[in-house]
């Protein structure tokens, strides 16, 4: 039996877009699986038919061999019968319940006891047992987040969808809890499909993603190679950002951290809670490039390298260079020519620190 | 005061919101819940008494229910007596009446109960059935004592529909607002103003008490 997701649909929305997604995503435990795009692109729309709340025109879906929807033998498997755990963007707690009302809330088919023993296992795996006797309305964004996550993996589903996850918190609860959620989609070993449009979330979160835009599945990869690598340009429009380096922190000293990228140390703004491993993500515009050998300047990575590709994107160049890890860097038309970069021509590039965003990944 | 009267009226006005409380909730649901296209023939049937003269509605009431009908016919067999003129019948034509002061506000707090938090019920594995008694119906608690007391409340006050459907028996379907009409037909102004002056009385703590328990504006349609 195939552990995968094997989905086809067709999802027409009157006086709207059009959803045409094919999908197939391998579900080997411990695998998240980052939907990401832009609002209104249908990444949405495409968990809710995978969570049977919403039905396609047209298709199938298929899950480790089951078939949960096809349009043609009207097969539809309800969103109960499917064993998900499903946490809509908002967190959707019912407000007549305690936190511990709500986490045992699905919990109907079992003894008493068995049903505490996974209420307080789920209160202490997300570390909300001293809110147990709260009602939703007393908890702050993030503490409402960690209920809906333990109502979510309480029935210990067999795949868990997670609908913009964090987008419904203030930003510094945003980085702390995404490394949380990471930890903890780890530790759990449920296969989980997790929607976002934030690309530090789907570096941080993902094992594979899909690129989704204007109703259609663009590219799929590891998050890693589709931010460095993407297809076409729709995809590098879609992600926005163009260098993806793993990286490990050699010291972190005046909130300024050096990491070891491949040969080269990169210096870049430490964020709180990092610590070895990371992912380097530099934008393209963010990069100058200049003639080795010039002048001192404010930016704090000066590396030397050799040009890869150029390629042409109407006003401005884009520029692969070669400085121990792929860079690449965004000029204009008449930069590129006043530099004279050719293929294996010798340049520098900079970039300031704070240019480098640092993503952790355990 | 004629207690008999009023006696007879509390046990209708009883009666009658406590079966809109059983068959008011599911047709609530589906008007609510219901994705049918011709959805809105329904709900103008069930919002009909509204502004139907009570004495149409008794009209037709009486003609469905009288000897010449089928289930005129049937109750006749089944039970021994004619349907109107009966208590029974007083009672079956006074749920019709009141339909629509228990639907709505049940609709109305049904429709304000978040489409996400039943759909996290159902994805929690809860069918919806269980939802509808774990979610549903504990969020929309306002909601349906605001239906029982007004179906409660447009009872006790029904003039028309009893006349045509309960005619005027003493102890069987005189009611309060019947009771007062005579009173005043035979000049006996002081026991009307007693009467009426109860029934105010009552009316206006009923309202009182929905509107305390909804601290809002009460729309009588749910508002979409």
């Amino acid at each position: 039996m195939a552990t995968e997701i094997a989905l086809n649909i067709r999802k027409i929305f009157v006086g709207h877009a059009v959803i045409t997604a094919q999908l197939r995503l391998p579900l080997t435990p411990p695998s998240v699986t980052i939907l990401f795009g832009p609002s209104g692109s249908g990444k949405t729309t495409i968990l809710r038919c995978l969570a049977g709340l919403e039905q396609p025109e047209a298709g199938t879906i298929l899950c480790n061999g089951q078939i949960w929807f096809d349009a043609a033998t009207h097969v539809h498997v309800p969103p109960q019968a499917r064993g998900l755990g499903y946490m809509a963007q908002d967190y959707a707690l019912f407000p007549n319940y305690t936190v511990e009302g709500n986490i045992a809330y699905g919990l109907s088919g079992l003894s008493v006891q068995e049903k505490q023993a996974r209420v307080s296992e789920a209160l202490s795996l997300l570390q909300i047992k001293q809110l147990a006797q709260q009602k939703p309305t007393q908890l702050s964004g993030g503490q409402q987040q960690r209920v809906a996550l333990a109502r979510a993996i309480a029935r210990r589903p067999q795949l868990l969808l997670l609908d913009e996850p964090l987008s419904a918190l203030d930003a510094p609860t945003r980085t702390k809890l995404c490394e949380d959620l990471r930890m903890l989609l780890t530790r759990l070993a449920i296969p989980s499909v997790v929607v976002t449009h934030d690309w530090t979330e789907a570096l941080a979160l993902g094992d594979q993603m899909a690129v989704i835009d204007e109703g259609h599945v663009l590219q799929t990869g590891k998050p890693q190679e589709v931010f460095s690598q993407p297809i076409n340009a729709d995809v590098a429009r879609v992600v926005g950002i163009e260098t993806v380096v793993h990286g490990r922190i050699r010291e972190i000293r005046d909130e300024l951290a050096t990491v070891q990228v491949g040969p080269v140390p990169v210096i870049a703004v430490a964020s709180p809670g990092l610590e070895s491993d990371v992912f380097v993500c530099i934008r393209a515009e963010d990069v100058t490039l200049e003639l080795a050998g010039s002048s001192e300047t404010s930016a704090r990575n000066h590396l030397r390298g050799t040009v890869q590709t150029v390629t042409s994107l109407g006003a401005l160049v884009q520029v692969t260079i070669n400085c121990g890890f792929l860079l690449t860097a965004l000029v204009t038309r008449s930069a590129h020519s006043e530099l004279r970069l050719a293929i294996n021509s010798d340049v520098r590039a900079a970039f300031k620190a704070g240019s480098v965003h640092l993503i952790p990944r355990r | 005061m004629n207690w008999t009267a009023i006696g007879v009226t509390c046990k209708l006005a009883t009666l009658t919101s406590l079966t809109l409380l059983i068959i008011g909730l599911p047709i609530a649901y589906w008007l609510t819940y219901s994705k049918w296209r011709w959805k809105f023939l329904i709900e103008s049937i069930v919002a009909l008494p509204l502004v139907l003269p009570p004495t149409v509605l008794g009209f037709y009431i009486l003609i469905a229910i009288g000897p010449h009908s089928p289930i005129g016919r049937f109750y006749t067999d089944l039970v021994g007596h004619p349907l109107p003129f009966s208590f029974q019948g007083l009672l079956l034509a006074s749920i019709l009446y009141s339909l629509p002061f228990a639907v709505q506000p049940f609709a109305t707090a049904f429709e304000q109960v978040d489409r996400k938090l039943i759909e996290a019920s159902w994805t929690l594995g809860l069918s919806k059935l269980k939802t509808f008694f774990k979610l549903i119906l504990p969020l929309s608690t306002a909601g349906l004592i605001t239906g029982v007391v007004l179906s409660f409340a447009h009872t006790l006050g029904e003039f028309g529909v009893v006349l045509m459907v309960g005619g005027n028996i003493e102890g069987v379907t005189r009611t309060v607002s019947i009771e007062i009409y005579d009173e005043v037909q035979a000049l006996n102004y002081a026991t009307a103003a007693k009467t009426s002056a109860l029934l105010l009385l009552v009316s206006y703590a009923v309202l009182l008490l929905v509107y305390a328990m909804n601290r809002r504006v009460w729309s009588v349609w749910p508002q979409k």
